[in-house]
C-alpha cells in the first residue's frame, strides 16, 4: 500500500519503485501514469510516449523483467516492483563500454551496429521488449525475430534492420555469456 | 592515407545516444513548465456561437485560459499562407484559435495552460463550446459538385485551378492510332511520426528574448513566423529543433497554431510553457496527405509509345491551404517519371473539404503521380498485348537525351529538366533481381497449386534537393575538434554522420573528431529546412563547399609556418604535412592557434599565438589583409534547379482465391540517387520509404464519416504496418552522379514510397486479371472487386491473368519451388 495525502482535490500517493536497481519515491496522484511517473517525476525521459492507448510500444519497460506498456499502468501499481527502463539496460551484467564511451548491453549494441533505428523515438520500447524476448529465446531464427518485434510501431526503419538487429544482439550476447563464462573459470582456476 | 569516409556504410554517430536513453525529444525538455492543452472542435463545420469557461477558470492548477477574443495584434491574424502561388486564387488559413468559425474536427478554439498535462486537460473538459453545425463538406465528389461550401466566399470551393500543357495534347490524341481513358482514385493518408508535434518556449524578461524549441522540419522557419507573430526583432528569438521522432513531412507546415500560442503564453506569463501533441490530436490537428480522383486520356501508338497525355485530377486539400499547392503542383509535373510523354496537359483543382488540411506526406505528391502514369503504362500494355516492362522502355527518356527539360515549371519554380539519370539500365537490373523473364514460369507452377500470383511493377523520377539554399559553418577549435553546423533539421535521417562524413573526407580529419549541429538557429540563421529530399544535396553540398574553404585556409597558414608551398602540403588525420615528408607537420590544431592571433594565454595551446611567441613581420597586421581570425569557413549552396533521382520497384503478391487477402511475397528496389554518402544509411531510407507505401497501398485509410468525423483517429484503428505486414526489401543501387553539385549527389529520402501504391496495384492487377484503380486496396475491397468482376461490372483485362505473356520468356524452369525465385547471385 501507498501511503497517501489530499492534494487539490486528488489524492496523493507516495509511490516507491525499483527503478534501475534504485529505489525512487515520488507523490503522485492515482491517476499518474507509470510512463508519466517515469518521465515526469523521475525525468528518467528515455521511455517514450507515441500513441498513449497501448499500441505502438514505445513505452514498454520491463517490470520485474516482463515487458509492458508504460502507458497502460498507473505508477501506483507498480509499488514495491522492480522498472527496467531504457536506461537500466546500459547497467545489465552482459553491457560493455562501446569506444564512443557508452555502456551498451548486446541489444542496444546490436541496434548501433545494423542501423536498427533512424528517429530513434520508437527504438526504447524495441530495445527493452527484445532484450527480454532474448532472455527467453537466446537464438531465434529470423522469422521468430520478426514476430518477436510484432507489437511495436516503426515509421522510419521498415523493420528489416531491427529484424538484423535481434539476429545480431543474440550473436553479441552469446559472445559476451562464452566471455563471462571464461572470466568466471579463470577466477575459480587462479 | 585517411580511411575512406565518404561513401562507406559507417556507423551512425548519433546511435550510442539514441539507444541509451540520451536522445533528447520535445517533451524530454522543460520539466519545470507549465503544459497547455487545446479544446479543439468536435464538429467538422460549424460556427461558434458562445464559449464559457467559467467551470474550468476554478480547477486548481489553471493559470490561464485564453479564446480567439484573448490574442492580441497578429497573434489573432490569420496564419500565413507560407507558399503563395497565382493559381492559389482562393487561399484560406485558420487561425491559431478559431475565431468564429471552425471547418474541420480539431481545429483548435480554446487553449488551457495549467501546472500539469493532466490538470489543463481537466479544465479543457469544463469549458462548454456551443455551435452552430453549418453543413458539411467531405470527400472529393462533394467537394467538386459545389452545393456546399467550406468557405462561403470560395466558389465551388476550388482554392486553385492549373493548368500546364506542353505540345498540342487535342492534335495528338485526334490523330494517335490508339486512345485509353482511366478513372483513378486514391485515398488520405497521414506521416503519423512516431513523436506528435511540441512546442517548448521560455521567456527570459531581462533580455526580452524568446527562446522555443520545437518539433519541427524548420528550426528557421518557426523562429521567423513567430517573430513575426509576436512582434519581436528576429534577433530576440531563437528557435531550435531538439531530437526529432519522425516528420515525414507533417513538422515542416509552420507555424503551427501551438508554435504561435505557446511562446506567446510563456511570454504573457513570464514563465516556461510546454505543449506536446497526443496521439489523437495528431491525428486530427495535424495533416494528411494523399487523396485524389484523377481522369487520364492517353494516345498511344501500335508500339506502345505515347503520343499525347491529357491528365485532370482533383486533389483534397483539406480545410485551408497554409503550404499553398505544392502537393498538386507536384503531382502534376512528377507524373511525367522516366518517361516522354508526347504531348502533355495536366490540368487540376485543388479543392477544399471539412477535414484535417494537406501538406507534404513523405513523397509529397509523386505517389499519386506516379500511380497515375504507372496504371497507364500498364494499360497500354495490356491493350497492345506487350509486356509491361517493355512498354515502359520504349517510352523512357535515354541517357544521351539528358539534361532533359519537359518544358514545365517544377515546384520549386524551376524549370522540370532532368539532369542525369539511366533508366533503360535501371530496368534492366530490375528485371534481372527480381526475375522478371523467369515469372511466367513461377506463375504457372503457383497456379498448378491453386495459387493467384501477379507481378507488379512501377518506376518514377523524384525531383529532389530543391533550393532556394542552405549553409555549412565550419569551425576548428584549438584541440582540433572540428564543429560544423548546419541549418536544416534531422529527423531520423542520419544527418550528423553523413555530414561528418563529409567534412572528414574534404578535410582530412578523424570522423569522431567532427561534431554536427542541425536545426538550432544560434549556430546557423540561414536556412531553408528538412524536406523534398534535400539534406544530404543542399546541406552536404554547402558543408563541402564550407570545409574547401577551412581546408584551403589551413594549408595557407600551415605552408606560412612551415615555409614551403601550399601545394607541398596534405591533411591527413588531422596532420598538415609535406608531402613525402610527413614529419614536417603541425596538427590541424595547431593551425587553429595560429589562425588566431592572442593576447591571452589560456591555455599550453595558445601561448604559440600569443604576442611575443615566435616570430613575425613588423609591417604586417597579426591578422593579413583578406583573411577573418580562426580557423573556420562558412559555405553556401544554391542550385539553379532540383536534382532528379529515379528508381524502379517490382513486387511479386499473393492473394488468397477465397479470402482476397493480399501477401507480398517479394520486394525488389532499384534506386539511383547519385553519388552515395552512406550506402547503409540510403539504403536504411528506402526500406522505411517502402514500409509506408505499402502502409498507404494495403492498410493505411482516413475513415472520415459523411458528417467529418474520423472514424479511425487511433493507431488502434489506422492501420500502420507492424513488421508482420511489410516485406523484406531486396534493394540494388545506380549511381548515377548528378552534375549540378559538387558531390555528385541526389536526394534518398522520400522514394522508396513514391511507387509503391502503383507497383502492388500493378501486381494485384496482374494476379486477377482485371483493373485496380483505386488504391489502398483492403482484402474486403478485393473481395469486392472479385464479386464485381464475375458480376460483368467490372471488364477483365485483355490478356488472361493464367497466361503467360513474358515475351522473352525462354527458360523453361521445371521448378515447382513455392517461393519465387531469388536471384543466385
Amino acid at each position: 500500500m501507498t501511503d497517501t495525502t489530499q492534494m487539490a482535490g486528488e489524492t496523493i500517493h507516495d509511490v516507491t519503485v525499483r527503478v534501475n536497481g534504485i529505489r525512487r519515491s515520488a507523490h503522485v496522484p492515482a491517476r499518474r501514469l507509470l510512463s508519466d511517473f517515469l518521465r515526469h517525476d523521475l525525468e528518467l525521459t528515455g521511455t517514450h510516449v507515441g500513441c498513449e492507448h497501448g499500441v505502438c510500444g514505445a513505452c514498454t519497460v520491463l517490470v520485474d523483467g516482463a515487458p509492458m506498456r508504460s502507458c497502460l499502468m498507473f505508477a501506483v501499481t507498480a509499488q514495491d516492483h522492480a522498472i527496467t527502463t531504457v536506461e537500466g539496460l546500459c547497467s545489465a551484467p552482459d553491457a560493455r563500454v562501446a569506444p564512443t564511451g557508452e555502456s551498451m548491453n548486446p541489444v542496444q549494441q546490436a541496434f548501433a551496429e545494423c542501423h536498427g533505428l533512424q528517429c530513434g523515438f520508437c527504438t526504447p520500447g524495441f530495445l527493452t521488449t527484445v532484450t527480454a524476448y532474448l532472455d527467453e529465446n537466446p537464438s531465434p531464427t529470423s522469422e521468430q525475430a520478426r514476430e518477436a518485434i510484432s507489437g511495436n510501431l516503426c515509421r522510419c526503419t521498415g523493420y528489416q534492420n531491427i529484424v538484423k538487429s535481434v539476429l545480431r544482439a543474440a550473436e553479441i550476447k552469446a559472445e559476451r555469456a562464452d566471455e563471462r563464462a571464461d572470466e568466471q573459470a579463470g577466477e575459480e582456476s587462479s | 592515407m585517411t580511411t575512406q569516409m565518404f561513401g562507406a556504410p559507417i556507423r551512425r554517430k548519433e546511435d550510442p545516444r539514441l539507444v541509451t536513453g540520451g536522445g533528447r525529444y520535445l517533451d524530454d525538455l522543460g520539466h519545470d513548465a507549465l503544459a497547455a492543452a487545446f479544446v479543439r472542435s468536435p464538429h467538422a463545420h460549424a460556427r461558434i456561437v458562445d464559449i464559457d469557461a467559467s467551470d474550468a477558470i476554478d480547477v486548481e492548477g489553471v493559470v490561464g485560459i485564453y479564446v480567439h477574443e484573448d490574442l492580441p495584434g497578429r497573434v489573432g491574424e490569420p496564419l500565413p499562407l507560407l507558399i503563395p502561388h497565382p493559381t492559389l486564387t482562393h487561399g484560406r488559413t485558420g487561425y491559431a484559435l478559431a475565431r468564429d468559425e471552425v471547418n474541420h474536427v480539431g481545429e483548435p478554439v480554446a487553449m488551457v495552460v495549467a501546472t500539469d498535462r493532466y490538470v489543463a486537460e481537466d479544465a479543457c473538459q469544463r469549458i462548454r463550446v456551443t455551435y452552430e453545425q453549418l453543413p458539411v463538406v467531405v470527400g472529393i465528389e462533394s467537394a467538386r459538385d459545389g452545393e456546399r461550401l467550406v468557405h462561403d466566399d470560395v466558389p465551388g470551393n476550388v482554392a486553385a485551378h492549373m493548368l500546364q500543357e506542353v505540345g498540342d495534347v487535342d492534335a495528338a490524341l485526334a490523330t494517335a492510332p490508339h486512345t485509353l481513358a482511366l478513372e483513378l482514385d486514391i485515398e488520405r493518408s497521414a506521416c503519423m511520426p512516431m513523436e506528435g508535434k511540441g512546442v517548448y518556449a521560455r521567456w527570459d524578461r531581462e533580455r526580452g528574448e524568446l527562446r522555443m524549441y520545437s518539433s519541427t522540419q524548420t528550426s528557421t522557419g518557426v523562429r521567423a513566423a513567430v517573430a513575426a507573430k509576436l512582434d519581436l526583432p528576429l534577433a530576440k528569438v531563437e528557435c531550435i529543433a531538439p531530437d526529432v521522432g519522425g516528420g515525414f513531412g507533417v513538422k515542416i507546415m509552420h507555424p503551427w497554431p501551438e508554435e504561435v500560442l505557446v511562446p506567446w503564453a510563456a511570454r504573457l506569463l513570464d514563465q516556461p510553457v510546454k505543449w506536446a501533441e497526443d496521439r489523437r490530436e495528431h491525428f486530427i490537428g495535424s495533416a494528411h496527405e494523399r487523396g485524389q480522383l484523377q481522369q487520364v486520356t492517353v494516345g498511344f501508338d501500335d508500339e506502345g509509345r505515347v503520343l499525347g497525355l491529357d491528365v485532370k485530377f482533383w486533389h483534397d486539400n483539406g480545410a485551408y491551404t497554409p503550404y499553398g499547392i505544392i502537393v498538386p503542383i507536384i503531382t502534376s509535373t512528377q507524373l511525367l517519371g522516366p518517361y516522354k510523354p508526347g504531348a502533355y496537359r495536366c490540368e487540376f483543382w485543388s479543392l477544399y473539404t471539412n477535414t484535417v488540411l494537406v501538406t507534404p506526406y513523405r513523397g509529397a505528391g509523386r505517389p499519386q503521380g506516379c500511380f497515375a502514369m504507372e496504371r497507364t503504362m500498364d494499360a497500354i500494355a495490356d491493350a497492345l498485348g506487350l509486356d509491361r516492362a517493355e512498354v515502359r522502355s520504349r517510352n523512357f527518356i535515354l541517357p544521351s537525351e539528358m539534361p532533359y527539360d519537359h518544358g514545365l515549371l517544377f515546384q520549386d519554380g524551376r524549370p522540370l529538366r532532368y539532369d542525369s539519370g539511366d533508366f533503360p539500365a535501371s530496368l534492366a537490373k530490375l528485371k534481372q533481381l527480381v526475375g522478371w523473364d523467369d515469372f511466367a514460369d513461377y506463375r504457372r507452377s503457383a497456379e498448378a497449386e491453386g495459387r493467384k500470383v501477379g507481378l507488379g511493377i512501377g518506376c518514377y523520377v523524384e525531383g529532389t534537393g530543391v533550393g532556394p539554399y542552405e549553409g555549412g559553418h565550419i569551425q576548428v577549435e584549438t584541440s582540433g575538434r572540428v564543429n560544423v553546423s548546419t541549418g536544416l533539421t534531422s529527423q531520423g535521417q542520419g544527418h550528423e554522420t553523413v555530414f561528418a562524413q563529409i567534412v572528414a573526407e574534404e578535410l582530412g580529419v578523424r570522423l569522431e573528431d567532427v561534431h554536427v549541429t542541425t536545426g538550432d538557429t544560434r549556430k546557423m540563421p540561414y536556412a531553408v529546412g528538412t524536406f523534398a529530399s534535400r539534406a544530404a544535396v543542399m546541406s552536404g553540398s554547402a558543408i563541402a563547399i564550407a570545409t574547401r574553404k577551412v581546408r584551403e585556409k589551413a594549408l595557407r597558414i600551415a605552408a606560412d609556418a612551415l615555409e614551403v608551398s601550399p601545394d607541398d602540403l596534405e591533411i591527413v588525420e588531422g596532420t598538415v604535412r609535406v608531402k613525402g615528408a610527413p614529419a614536417t607537420s603541425m596538427s590541424l590544431g595547431t593551425v587553429s592557434v595560429l589562425s588566431n592571433p592572442l593576447r591571452y594565454a589560456f591555455d599550453e595551446a595558445a601561448r604559440a599565438a600569443t604576442q611575443f611567441a615566435g616570430t613575425f613581420d613588423p609591417d604586417k597586421p597579426p591578422v593579413a589583409e583578406g583573411e577573418e581570425p580562426g580557423l573556420e569557413g562558412k559555405g553556401f549552396y544554391s542550385p539553379t534547379q532540383a536534382t532528379f533521382a529515379n528508381g524502379m520497384h517490382a513486387a511479386i503478391v499473393e492473394t488468397d482465391p477465397v479470402t482476397a487477402e493480399i501477401k507480398i511475397l517479394r520486394y525488389c528496389v532499384i534506386h539511383d540517387c547519385g553519388t552515395m554518402i552512406n550506402p547503409m544509411i540510403v539504403e536504411g531510407q528506402v526500406h522505411g520509404g517502402v514500409a509506408q507505401g505499402v502502409g498507404g497501398a494495403l492498410y493505411e485509410r482516413m475513415a472520415y464519416d459523411e458528417s467529418g468525423q474520423l472514424l479511425n483517429a487511433s493507431f488502434m484503428d489506422f492501420l500502420m504496418p507492424y513488421a508482420s505486414e511489410v516485406p523484406t526489401v531486396e534493394a540494388d543501387h545506380l549511381e548515377t552522379p548528378s552534375p549540378l553539385n559538387p558531390l555528385g549527389i541526389k536526394g534518398a529520402g522520400e522514394a522508396g514510397c513514391i511507387p509503391v501504391s502503383a507497383v502492388i496495384a500493378s501486381a494485384i492487377e496482374d494476379a486477377e486479371g482485371f483493373p485496380i484503380a483505386r488504391m489502398p486496396i483492403s482484402p474486403n475491397d478485393l473481395w469486392e472487386l472479385r464479386r464485381r468482376h464475375a458480376a460483368g461490372e467490372v471488364p477483365s483485362l485483355h490478356r488472361q491473368a493464367n497466361t503467360a505473356r513474358s515475351s522473352s520468356s525462354s527458360s523453361s524452369s521445371s521448378s515447382s519451388s513455392t517461393s519465387p525465385k531469388e536471384p543466385t547471385s
